[in-house]
């Protein structure tokens, strides 16, 4: 498509909407907050520059690089699991509910992506009480198949807190892969897999052959979402562990902490520079994640024109 | 490796998945019409004409004013969808329809939104609010909103009008017709189907999102649905039937919702992916 | 570099001006802020009200937040001048910073405050003693509430020693009927509160270790805090089934439910079980450890409040908390929220029979306040955030008594001067 050129007012008229509110609600805003983080404060909420000071501070003052390493290696897990067990399972029922003549794929498809509808809080709630150990609804469910010894608070415990934590988000958000991969099947020519059919080959050949490369870069598109979403996480591990992201900071992730750091929490007070410090180093993050797809799209793209 | 995919093996599937979307939600529902002893006694039971309670309703409804929250809600939710899609569309258009020097500036000061949560400007947008005085009100949250939906909703819609036929356009162009009649008359009407996409994925982080609530509109007046829940049963947490109470009313409204609309926004999405 | 946007931001201000709802102007509107969410409905019905009899052109309402997030948001609230009009205080170094912020304004001019002593007033005073920035409301006392009628079933006694709190929890485990004693670890605060701050202060002896570790003479490794920590340790063998994700609602709901007999307590819990609770309940002070003869108990100023510079109403503001000095409040505030102890002079009547055992306890034993609230949590790390921490852990059994009192001394040595010797 060759672009047309337009006039300055008529650019205006299209682009200045979107663009102004947009400048100052959300590019200066961001902006301010780098810029701030190149600030110190005192006692009195007075900001004088020190340049990168507050960086050395995070990562190299074990008070406050301990944390930050911890929370960052926490939401990699936390992302890992989203990627190991909530996009497959996307994949999976996208590719059942695009099967030709399923009955019931309307429902089915409402159903499913309705978790996706409630608030996190009101998720983190609902889990918080199932998973209680004084309800005891999930005990009983699990006595009830003869797994009664499975049980554990394992919200509670170190080693399960943000796996099960992860999992509840996963619960939550898996409609959102499924209907995403499940509009690019749909997109899929039908003539396409026709032929395969008539020579016999089964839906689960075709699937994995034919339709699953066809929507590699959808299922790309998911992954970068994924991880852009679960490193600014934050609303599941307040709703169900608070501020303080326990046990012992298990389920700490970079939005906890950043909600820490700046606004304090209980007797240690809250910092704007230093919460502008962490803000930074979480653009950072999610930028360079961003940057590792790009180019590894440009390949591929770049690939398939030779 | 042939795997047979009999229907009955596919609804089974289906079925289970269905039914761990769904238990949950449908064992708070059950419980929150249960009196206390029988929440706690037998809490996979649905409530019998012993069991049966509205205390937890009494109450929520008798201290909090959940149908304010929801109109509030309703009404930031809206608005913005509203304003999101008349700029984002337009600004789409633009991008992708017309050449001039600093598209690819614009482009990519947009495309950096989708992947920075504007959440990390919460110190900055704090501050404007104050400047405007617009905290504790719904407006506050209505912009920072719109600025959070933008870019992707600008990403999602340049993408669907690049692949609307050239034809279209240029067939309009001969006929003399101004490019803003052009967007309006002919562009609008073929995105529709698009909206669907961009509803889902601006409409469900606003109607869920409790941080800026909690930190730009935090008064009574302007509760959001999820920020007044969430302090409702800060505020009742030892009353299991309060609580159980308020998640129902807070899941039961977007839950009506939802089923209603789902036909509209599912068409949408197919009706976007049929050709 | 964040200039280049200003114009930006004034173009706006003319744009939004229309949109910008307009809040209809309550000229005599007070909203107090608080992490009291639990006494919603008392403030609401009763302490408001009785206000509002004396002043009724003054309007309050009584809008907590939920205690884990009241620090934060209010903080947030206050930057962003979104907060109310008075502030409900914590003590010491909490509130000491929203002073020197400029979020609370001077009371030493305000009538009525010559009610409150010194040593009240202290919490909400800079350190030099010069000023005081929220009126004293009430202090906290710790121990352990108990189910009268679990006890008389098994013939339990109460505990006046550490051995003997000790044999009551082994019987009661035995005997199985009963959670022998209802806390959980997955809010940390009930550990580092309702465990190491209230069996504590008979370890290392209230206020004279309080004050030995501020002086830098005693270290948090000697040997009263591992001993508190190692007592600790005993207590999750005892605690619900499930307990590292049991939460703070979950253990008042254990315990109001009838299913455990001991509730390790802040006495603000007593209008909650008084409300949900429906058996006779009794309360007993924190066991004596081998050998100590006199005991030493955490009544800690807890709650004050103050105003906040940015409301629009600082002379209304001020008329009520000068009402709050007065008897009538006193005596209002303290049966209305047993548990509460005012801390002004005026002789005030309890009613309730849990308050006054609680407070029956100032006169045989010797009063502290939380260890890590003055001066000791004013560096990274926070001493009381890691109190809470290694409590929690300790109980869990996932870190030593040792190991814990030891990365507390590390922690508190990373910072604190006098501690670095």
């Amino acid at each position: 498509m060759t672009p047309k050129s337009a006039t300055l007012p008529l650019l205006t008229f299209f682009i200045a909407p979107a663009f102004l509110i947009y400048a100052v609600f959300s590019v200066y805003p961001l902006i301010s907050t780098m810029v701030l983080s190149t600030y110190d404060t005192d006692a009195a909420g007075g900001h004088s520059f020190i340049g990168f000071g507050n960086f050395t501070t995070l990562l190299t003052d074990d008070a406050w690089s301990g944390p930050f390493w911890n929370a960052l290696t926490n939401n990699a897990v936390f992302f890992a699991i989203h990627m190991a067990v909530q996009n497959p399972v996307g994949i999976v029922l996208a590719g059942l509910l695009s099967l030709p003549r399923l009955r019931g794929r309307h429902t089915y498809r409402t159903l499913i992506f309705l978790p996706t509808m409630l608030s996190v809080v009101i998720v983190g709630f609902i889990w918080q009480l199932i998973l209680s150990p004084l309800w005891g609804v999930s005990e009983g469910l699990l006595s009830a198949v003869g797994l009664g010894d499975w049980f554990a608070p394992w919200l509670g415990q170190e080693e399960t807190a943000l796996i099960t934590l992860s999992l509840l988000s996963v619960w939550q958000f898996v409609g959102i892969p499924m209907i995403l991969i499940y509009a690019a099947l749909l997109n899929i020519p039908e003539d396409l897999t026709e032929a395969a059919q008539v020579d016999g080959i089964g839906h689960f050949r075709i699937f994995w052959h034919i339709k699953l490369p066809l929507i590699a870069p959808t299922v790309a598109l998911v992954s970068i979402l994924t991880y852009v979403g679960n490193f600014n996480a934050f609303d599941i591990v307040y709703a169900v562990k608070g501020a303080i992201a326990g046990p012992n900071f298990a389920t700490d992730i970079l939005g906890t902490f950043f909600y820490r750091t700046f606004f304090g929490f209980q007797l240690q007070q809250g910092s704007p520079t230093m919460g502008a410090t962490v803000a930074t180093v979480m653009f950072a993050v999610i930028l360079i994640g961003v940057m590792i797809y790009l180019a590894l799209m440009q390949r591929r793209v770049q690939r398939h024109a030779f | 490796m042939r795997l047979k995919f009999t229907p009955i093996a596919i609804h089974t599937v289906l079925l289970t998945y269905t039914a761990i979307a769904l238990l949950p939600i449908a064992l708070i529902i059950a419980n929150a019409f249960k009196s206390r002893r029988a929440i706690f006694t037998d809490p996979l039971a649905l409530p019998g004409p012993d069991s049966f309670s509205l205390r937890g309703f009494a109450k929520v409804l008798a201290v909090s004013d959940f149908e304010l929250y929801f109109i509030n809600s309703l009404t930031v939710t809206l608005v913005t969808l509203a304003l999101v899609l008349l700029f984002a569309a337009m600004a789409a258009w633009a991008l992708s329809e017309y050449a001039f020097r600093g598209r690819l500036f614009i482009g990519l000061v947009f495309a950096v939104g989708i992947m920075v949560p504007i959440r990390l400007g919460t110190v900055s947008i704090l501050e404007l609010m104050v400047a405007l005085d617009l905290t504790n009100t719904l407006t506050a949250l209505i912009l920072v909103y719109t600025a959070q939906s933008l870019p992707l909703a600008i990403f999602i819609l340049t993408e669907f009008i690049a692949q609307i036929p050239k034809d279209l356009k240029d067939a309009a162009r001969c006929d003399g017709v101004s490019e803003i009649h052009i967007f309006f008359a002919i562009i609008v009407p073929l995105i529709r189907p698009a909206i669907a996409t961009v509803a889902i994925f601006v409409m469900v982080p606003i109607w869920n999102d409790l941080w800026f609530p909690l930190i730009l509109s935090p008064g009574e007046d302007t509760q959001t649905i999820t920020l007044g829940v969430q302090q409702f049963i800060g505020q009742y947490v030892t009353d299991w039937n309060a609580v159980l109470a308020s998640l129902t009313l807070a899941i039961l409204p977007i839950l009506a919702l939802y089923l209603l609309l789902s036909r509209q926004l599912v068409r949408g999405l197919t009706a976007g992916a049929v050709k | 570099m964040a200039q280049h946007f200003r114009w930006l931001i004034n173009a706006f201000a003319v744009l939004v001006a229309s949109l910008a709802s307009c809040l209809p102007a309550h000229a005599q509107e007070l909203r107090i802020e608080s992490w009291r969410s639990d006494d919603r409905d008392i403030w609401t019905n009763i302490i408001l009200p009785a206000f509002a009899a004396h002043q009724p052109r003054i309007k309050v309402r009584f809008t907590p937040t939920a205690p884990t997030e009241y620090n934060a948001s209010l903080n947030a609230r206050l930057a962003g001048g979104t907060a109310g009009d008075l502030i409900t205080c914590r003590p010491f170094d909490a509130a000491l910073g929203l002073y020197k912020q400029g979020h609370l304004i001077a009371l030493n001019d305000l009538a009525g405050l010559e009610h409150f002593s010194a040593v009240a007033r202290s919490a909400w005073s800079t350190d030099d003693g010069t000023v005081t920035f929220c009126l004293p409301m009430a202090s906290v006392i710790h121990g352990f509430i108990y189910n009268k009628e679990a006890f008389e079933e098994l013939g339990l006694k109460v505990p006046a020693t550490e051995d003997a709190f000790f044999q009551v929890l082994e019987a009661l485990k035995k005997d199985g009927g009963y959670t022998p004693m209802a806390m959980g670890t997955s809010d940390q605060w009930e550990a580092a509160t309702m465990g190491f701050q209230n069996v504590g202060p008979n370890h290392w002896r209230g206020e004279e270790g309080r004050r030995a570790l501020i002086s830098g003479a005693a270290k948090l490794t000697d040997q009263p805090y591992v001993a508190t920590l190692r007592h600790l340790a005993r207590w999750g063998a005892y605690l619900g089934r499930g307990f590292k994700a049991q939460s703070y609602a979950d253990s008042q709901t254990l315990f109001s439910l009838g299913r455990a007999a001991i509730y390790p307590a802040g006495s603000w819990d007593i209008a909650t079980f008084r409300a949900q609770a429906p058996f006779e309940m009794g309360a007993f002070r924190p066991p004596l450890p081998q050998g100590a003869q006199d005991c030493h108990i955490s009544d800690h100023t807890d709650i004050g409040i103050g105003v906040n510079p940015a409301s629009p109403n600082v002379e209304a503001a001020r008329t009520f908390l000068q009402w709050m000095t007065t008897p009538e409040f006193a005596t209002l505030f303290a049966n209305a929220l047993p548990g509460f102890f005012p801390l002004s002079s005026h002789r005030i009547g309890l009613e309730d029979p849990l308050a006054q055992e609680f407070i029956s306890w100032r006169a045989s034993c010797k009063s502290t306040i939380r260890n890590a609230y003055q001066i000791l949590s004013r560096g990274i790390p926070n001493l009381d955030a890691e109190i809470w921490n290694v409590s929690a852990q300790v109980i869990n059994g996932t870190l030593s008594p040792e190991d814990a009192a030891a990365r507390l001394q590390a922690g508190l040595a990373k910072w604190y001067g006098p501690q670095q010797k």
